[in-house]
């Protein structure tokens, strides 16, 4: 499996990564190692399954929407970055 | 007396006749870290201090006559991915190096509820993702049983804390085999689960369909007593199973006359070391003396399942990594222009390359042109995992592999190779694709005194029969007894 570096830079860019230049090889090469032995599965015969995509019996698991305060403010804020007013701070969005 | 020696159950014993204090134990545990730590290197976040105060709190209590459960003053040492209140929970990355948990995850709870006193927090691969502990941001840990190897991973701080006697028992994290291969590495017991098992509620989320808590203990009946007491179905997760409650100590029959045992010959073929080899040979040998059916089995599932491992989990955690964000509670880079640039950079700066590449694999694998080739078909291989499990316990009752297929390895010698790293998961990944649960207890030492580990497998929410079988297995051969980490290498 052959991964270009635009490929690359483009899948780093979805994933809000980025990669400098001289990384660019090395992750090239790992990527395809990790991408070739992956290919294994498409070895395995699968003809007529079905796709398992939890661990246990796929069932939804229903339960009443009710709003259920989380109280300590203070908590959850003192990991954030110069917090104002009980909010969080980012650059402005739109110009 | 050595009391950092003794397993849980022993101190809960001599707790009881009133021979030792819970003051007395704690303190006990503090100067043992102090001495081994700075060999050792297992801690991410010591509450050395909290717990001696606790301690006195407990003891007083104790004296007074109040009602403080079994366990009250027994000490713990926690992954660094569990949530503990008001206490830092880092995932061994930058990313989280100041976050401090605003809610304890139901695992904690239940350990506080019973009473039982955390040391700290222990040092595992960034977002446990590894297999030696290396990737840690923070600190290298170290095997008690040889300085220069590695103690596993991801859950490596746990497993070599127990093994040091640093802390009785720990919980760890087992998503491909962190609990098992660093259980498994420094000689004690790890048991990961049957998924849903035990909630996953506050437990930081690498591989969602994957994750499972659970014990890394000194012994089987302190996994048992641990298993008990983190057990149980949770609102908060929905993927944790609602059924009855089990004493998964009354399980330890000390007997496995006509149990089935099978040992599929895939899992002794190439690239497992000789030593470990014979060292499974001589443990199949002894569960015959000691009664049980063993018989050899096909179970080509190895190099199928680790494939599939890892486009599910990194496809998963791509997605479930998304949340660092450098906003709310993540580190945040120091230059911006734009908020483009706040995610990007701070993503880039904050997490080590291990967890950049397997973000980077996991949206690889998910992204249009390569999701059927990759993310669906390993779901497909998924199915067939399980079937092929399912079709083995129609007639046993447990399947026997190595762990890992070599012992512990030594510092430095895999890192600079992410796919030699992935192939040690070989063993353990399968069981974690169908959800079941493992064990593994230690079978013996190689010709450097290095242990190797025994994994057990059971059919869905039987950990009562992997259990007794590993419980069986310990009592014939009494392994603590006769070998002991050395600390080799280190300064004496």
């Amino acid at each position: 499996m052959q991964v270009s570096k635009e490929e690359l830079l483009h899948i780093a860019n979805l994933a809000r990564l980025n990669i400098d230049e001289n990384e660019v090889d090395n992750y090239l090469k790992n990527l395809e190692d990790i991408l070739n032995f992956a290919n294994i599965v498409n070895k395995a015969n699968v003809e007529g399954l079905d796709i398992t995509i939890g661990a246990n019996e796929a069932k939804n698991i229903f339960r009443k929407d009710e709003i259920k305060m989380f109280e300590d403010n203070e908590a959850l804020l003192q990991n954030a970055i110069n917090p104002e007013q009980n909010m969080f701070k980012i650059p402005k969005v739109i110009n | 007396m050595d009391i950092t020696e003794l397993t849980v159950h022993e101190l809960m014993e001599k707790l009881h006749n009133k021979e030792l204090t819970t003051t007395k134990i704690t303190k006990a545990y503090v100067d043992r870290i102090k001495e081994k730590e700075p060999e050792v290197e297992a801690f991410v976040t010591s509450l050395t201090d909290e717990a001696q105060a606790k301690a006195e709190e407990i003891d007083k209590k104790i004296e007074a006559g109040e009602v403080v459960g079994e366990l009250a003053g027994i000490p713990i040492g926690i992954k660094d991915n569990i949530c503990t209140k008001g206490i830092k929970t880092t995932c061994s990355s930058r990313m989280l190096e100041n976050f401090v948990s605003p809610y304890d995850a139901t695992v904690t709870e239940k350990l506080n509820n019973e009473n039982i006193i955390s040391l700290g927090k222990l040092n595992m691969d960034e977002f446990a993702m590894g297999g030696s502990t290396e990737t840690s941001y923070f600190k290298k840990t170290k095997n008690p049983w040889n300085l220069s190897k590695v103690p596993g991973g991801s859950s490596g701080g746990s497993a070599a804390a127990v093994a040091a006697n640093m802390v009785p028992w720990a919980l760890g994290s087992d998503t491909g085999g962190s609990i098992r291969q660093p259980a498994s590495f420094c000689g004690v017991v790890g048991l990961k689960p049957t998924y849903g098992l035990v909630s996953r509620y506050g437990l930081v989320a690498f591989a969602s369909s994957l994750d499972q808590i659970g014990p890394i203990t000194k012994d089987v009946k302190d996994s048992a007593i641990l298993l008990n007491i983190i057990a149980g179905h949770d609102e908060k997760d929905t993927t944790s199973v609602d059924m009855e409650k089990k004493d998964y100590v009354k399980a330890l029959k000390n007997d496995v006359k006509g149990m089935k045992i099978a040992v599929p010959k895939e899992f002794f073929g190439e690239g497992i070391n000789n030593e470990v080899k014979e060292s499974l040979e001589k443990a199949i040998e002894k569960y015959k003396e000691l009664g049980a059916e063993v018989e050899e089995i096909s179970l080509d599932i190895a190099k199928y399942s680790l494939a599939t491992y890892y486009i599910i989990a990194c496809a998963e955690a791509s997605s479930n990594l998304g949340r660092f964000d450098g906003i709310r509670y993540t580190y945040r880079t120091s230059e911006f222009k734009d908020l483009k640039e706040i995610y990007k950079k701070s993503r880039s700066e904050g997490f080590g390359a291990e967890v950049k590449r397997r973000i980077i694999l996991g949206t690889y694998v998910l992204s249009s042109g390569y999701y059927d080739a990759y993310y669906k078909k390993a779901q497909q291989v998924r199915t067939l995992v399980t079937n092929e499990f399912n079709k083995a316990f129609e007639k046993y009752d447990v399947i026997l592999t190595p762990t890992s297929p070599t012992t512990a390895f030594g510092i430095g010698e895999k890192s600079n190779n992410p796919l030699e790293m992935y192939l040690a998961d070989i063993c353990t990944v399968s069981v974690n694709i169908a959800g079941l649960p493992g064990i593994s207890i230690p079978c013996g030492v190689d010709s450097n005194g290095m242990p190797i580990g025994m994994q057990l497998i059971g059919n869905k929410f039987c950990e009562e029969t992997i259990l007794n079988v590993a419980y069986t297995f310990e009592q014939a051969t009494k392994f603590r007894e006769n070998c002991k980490p050395e600390f080799k290498g280190g300064a004496k």
